[in-house]
This record gives structure tokens, sequence and C-alpha cells, in this order.
């Protein structure tokens, strides 16, 4: 791989240890890759937050790094609401620890907002065509496919490393030839809502980390692009594919050859296969919610009181934003939890099953909380999880 | 007789140790004891073994991301290998060796867990991918 002088000055610890050890991540990653240079990066959204996921481990690590991140980077979500934790259920010592964690980051200049929906609360992290070394596997999806920005699924250490140079290794998705679609998803039927999650739960565990080109009857709005790209990267690695006449670099490609056929019954038995009889949480927000769900998740509140514990997951930028939506909610007894999801909390784990309008959460929630799960509508789940 | 392996630098720095060798991938997080460096993971070919100070060779790393950090917090307990070397090395053990200043080396020739056995003394020289079984 070519370094420039500079690049080769600091991998020589001319700039420090930090530095140096964040630059032997990106070139050594990159001469795994094959990368032939490092590339200048807009942003970094980096993974490796909750205190349930990286542990002792991460914290010690995070907590030793000098020095401050040359672009603007943001955190993906922590195991708890920074501020209503113990209304989560959340113990005095995990709440300390993770509040360890986000300090730590805060001192290396990362901007503590933790959401997998950064650009929603800033859209100058990604535009068409930057590099972006970002981490959560929703995100990336996001920014790849409907942003049309390029980065590769980053670990936690190499985005912060790529935050810390400002440059990540040129490899991947980064690169035009990496991002042409090699299968076509032919979708014989209507989709809408969390059909999507359904149909990317479905297409992630058959293509596994292709590029996929969809061919749709109906053409999805962003927050449907979202479900479906969170839920192909949960149930499978796709980081990048591409819908014919919406997604920004869809006329660039010719739909190839080899086709995938779904059909109504294959979305719907997705539905039946993962629709529980008994459920104690339904959790809402994965990926976050953006301004628009939380007003529909308002409206489909009003006037209703809930008997169950409902969660709402979004960014704490949306919700200081949408105070009357916010409101709506809450007087239902549902609440608004930011900075978190049910993913990544351990606050899930007390309960005995989950019901999501997220494919995504659906594939993630039994092995990383022990938790049974079941996927129903947005409307559905509200409605308590009386889905017959 | 010294026996030389080259191989493909990945993580800087020069350790020796005893050998600790096995064809099974391994996964730091949930399979090896930060506190004392056990292999803990059930039916895993080192189960019970020790892996500080040893020069660990396995083919690839495997599971969860995490196991960066897990190999880090094993270096600061001073239960961490002395050195690493794999077969084809991927992400999460290299990004481990590094923030952990675990010298490492990958793809030697000839192959190291074939040509290596658990017992030797080996020196691995990250910087140069240089192997040495002394």
């Amino acid at each position: 791989m070519h370094l420039t002088r500079e690049e080769e000055a600091i991998l020589n610890g001319e700039s420090g240890p930090t530095l140096q050890k964040a630059m032997e991540i990106i070139t050594a990653l990159g001469d795994i890759y094959k990368a032939d240079s490092l590339v200048p990066i807009k942003s970094a959204q980096i993974a490796g937050v909750s205190y349930k996921t990286i542990g002792d481990a991460g914290l010690e690590w995070i907590s030793d790094l000098e020095g401050k991140v040359v672009v603007p980077s943001i955190l993906n979500p922590a195991g708890m609401d920074l501020e209503r934790w113990r209304e989560m259920g959340i113990d005095e010592e995990f709440a300390a620890r993770q509040t360890r964690i986000i300090e730590a980051y805060r001192q290396l200049g990362v901007r503590c907002e933790c959401t997998c929906t950064p650009y929603y609360i800033d859209p100058a992290l990604a535009s068409y065509g930057d590099h972006l070394a970002w981490s959560e596997s929703s995100a990336v999806s996001y920014a790849n496919s409907v942003i049309g920005a390029r980065t590769n699924r980053e670990g936690g250490p190499s985005a912060l490393a790529a935050a810390l140079i400002g440059k990540t290794a040129n490899y991947g998705y980064h690169l035009d030839e990496k991002r042409v679609p090699v299968i076509t998803v032919h979708v014989d039927c209507h989709v809408s809502g969390a059909d999507f999650g359904a149909l990317g739960y479905l297409i992630g565990a058959q293509v596994g980390a292709d590029v996929p080109m969809f061919r749709l009857r109906s053409r999805p709005n962003d927050l449907e692009l979202k479900a479906l790209g969170a839920a192909m990267a949960a149930s499978g690695a796709v980081a990048l594919y591409h819908v014919e006449g919406v997604t920004p670099e869809s006329d660039s490609y010719q739909a190839p050859a080899e086709t995938i056929t779904i059909e109504r019954s294959q979305i719907d038995e997705v539905f039946e296969k993962n629709c529980p009889e008994e459920v104690d949480l339904i959790a809402l927000g994965c990926p976050h919610y953006s301004a628009e769900e939380l007003e529909a998740a308002a409206n489909l509140l009003e006037g209703v009181t809930m008997n169950k514990e409902v969660w709402i997951c979004t960014s704490r930028q949306v919700r200081d934003k949408n105070p009357d939506a916010v409101h709506r909610i809450e007087a239902s007894g549902a609440r608004v939890f930011v900075d978190t999801c049910m993913v990544v909390s351990p606050a899930t784990e007390r309960f005995g099953c989950v019901l999501t309008d997220s494919g995504k959460a659906l594939k993630y929630i039994p092995g990383m909380c022990g938790v049974g799960a079941g996927l129903a509508s947005t409307r559905d789940c509200l409605k308590g999880g009386d889905i017959d | 007789m010294i026996r030389t392996l080259r191989g493909r630098p990945i993580s800087s720095g020069c350790g020796q140790g005893e050998a600790l060798v096995t064809k099974d991938p391994i996964s730091f997080l949930g399979s090896v004891d930060p506190a004392t460096g056990m292999v803990v993971e059930q039916e895993h070919e080192l189960e019970g073994k020790c892996v500080s100070n040893k020069v660990l060779v396995f083919p690839t790393g495997k599971g969860s991301t995490v196991s960066s950090y897990v190999m880090y917090q094993l270096k600061k307990n001073g239960t961490a290998p002395a050195a690493v070397i794999n077969r084809s090395a991927e992400p999460i053990v290299v990004v481990g060796a590094i923030i952990s200043d675990i010298p490492m080396v990958d793809s030697t020739e000839p192959d190291a867990i074939t040509t290596i056995k658990t017992g030797d003394m080996v020196r691995v020289d990250g910087t140069r991918g240089v192997v040495q079984i002394l």
C-alpha cells in the first residue's frame, strides 16, 4: 500500500503512540484487504459503546487512549438511556461503567450522541460520494445505499482509529467495482411498512455479504429503506443494496441475471412464524425512530392507555425536536428512551418475549438478549400484540 | 538447528516463548479467561491450556468483535500470549494484537500450523514477518 511521507511518519511513531497504533490498525487492515492507499473520510460513527457488549475490556482500552479525533465522530447506541436508566431497570454498577465509557469517548473529542441513525441528526456527516468510517451495520447500509456515501462495515477500534487519523484504507465499498450489484431480488407483490423488515430478514439470510439489486412494484420511502437495510445487515452482512429507480446509484447498473423472486406468501410467513402468543415488552425504534415515525406512533397511541411496557427508541436530538409527539406517546404509558435500544441494553433481558416492528431486532434479540421476539406492523405492535 | 518461516508482518515487535498450536480458530471473547489466560471454551482443542506467554499458533479468529478488547485485557493482566501466528489473519485478531502490542505474523511459508509443534521454543519478529523455531 502506498503511504504518503506524512502517513509514514505517523506509522513510525513521530506523532505519538496513540496515532501510531491508529495508523497501524488502518494499514494492517489495508494490507489484508489489498488497499492501494488511504482515503480521507468525512465522518466516523463508532460502535463499541454499550457496556453490555464491550465490557471492562473495551472500557479499559478506550480509557487508555490519548488524543483527539480529527473528523466529526459520533457514537453508536449505549446500553441505557443516559438520563432515564433507572426507569429502564438498569442497575447502579452498570450505569457507572456505561457513564465511564461515554466520558472516555468524550475525552477523545467524540460527540457523545449515541445513535444508529446519525444521518437524522446531522446531514453534514454523510453526503453522496463521501468516504466514511462507520461501524453500526444499519447505518453503514443506509449511508452506502440510500445516501450514496462510501463506507465499509468498520469494527469499533478501526472506526475510532480512522477518526483519529481522519482517513481509512481504500478498499471494499470505497471502490466502484465493489459497489456493483451481483444478484437481482424481484419482489412480486406490493410491500409497505414492516414488510420491508420481513423482506430484509429473508434476503439477508440468502445473499450473505453480496450486493443485491431490488426490483419492487411499489416505491419505498426512506423509512422503509432504513428498515430493509437494517434487517439485511442483521440476518446477513449486506452493507450495500440498490433499488431500481429509487436509490441514487441504481441507474448506473443493469439488474444482474441471477435472480431471487419473493412472493407475498414468503413475507406473510415471516410474520406468521414470528407471532408469539404472549409478549411482555413492545419495543419499537430499531433503527432509531425518525421524527415522522415518532409522529405516526403518537397518532396510533392517541387516546389509548397501554397496559404493557412499551419502549420507543430514538436519538436524543429527534426526541428533543419533537416534544409534542413525545408527550402524546408518553401520555399513553409508553416511554420514549434515547441513547440506547432494545438490542444493546441489558434492560431487555428481564422480559420473556419482545414484540417489535423491526426485522433487525427480530433477528438480534433472541441471541443477544436471550429473550423471545415477534414481528408485527407498528400498528399491530401498538395494539398490544393482538395480531390475529 | 534454527528453522526459519517467513510470513507477513501484522503487528510489530518481537516475542519469544513456547509454542501452543491448534487447528481450531479462536474467539477470545468467551473462549479465553482474561484473568488467567486459560482456554475455557468447551470442546476446543486447547480447552484447559493456558495461552499466557506462549507463542499462540492458530488458523484464524472467529466470533465477536469484542475479542479485540479481550486481547487488550489479557495484555493488561499480564496473561497475554507472547506472540500470535495465524495461517490467515482476520480483522478481529489483527486489531486485538495491534492495540495490545502483541507481535503477530501470518501466512508463513512453510505453514506454521503444520511446521511448529506445541512445546517448540519459537521467536516471532512481527516487524519483519519472520518466525524462528529455536
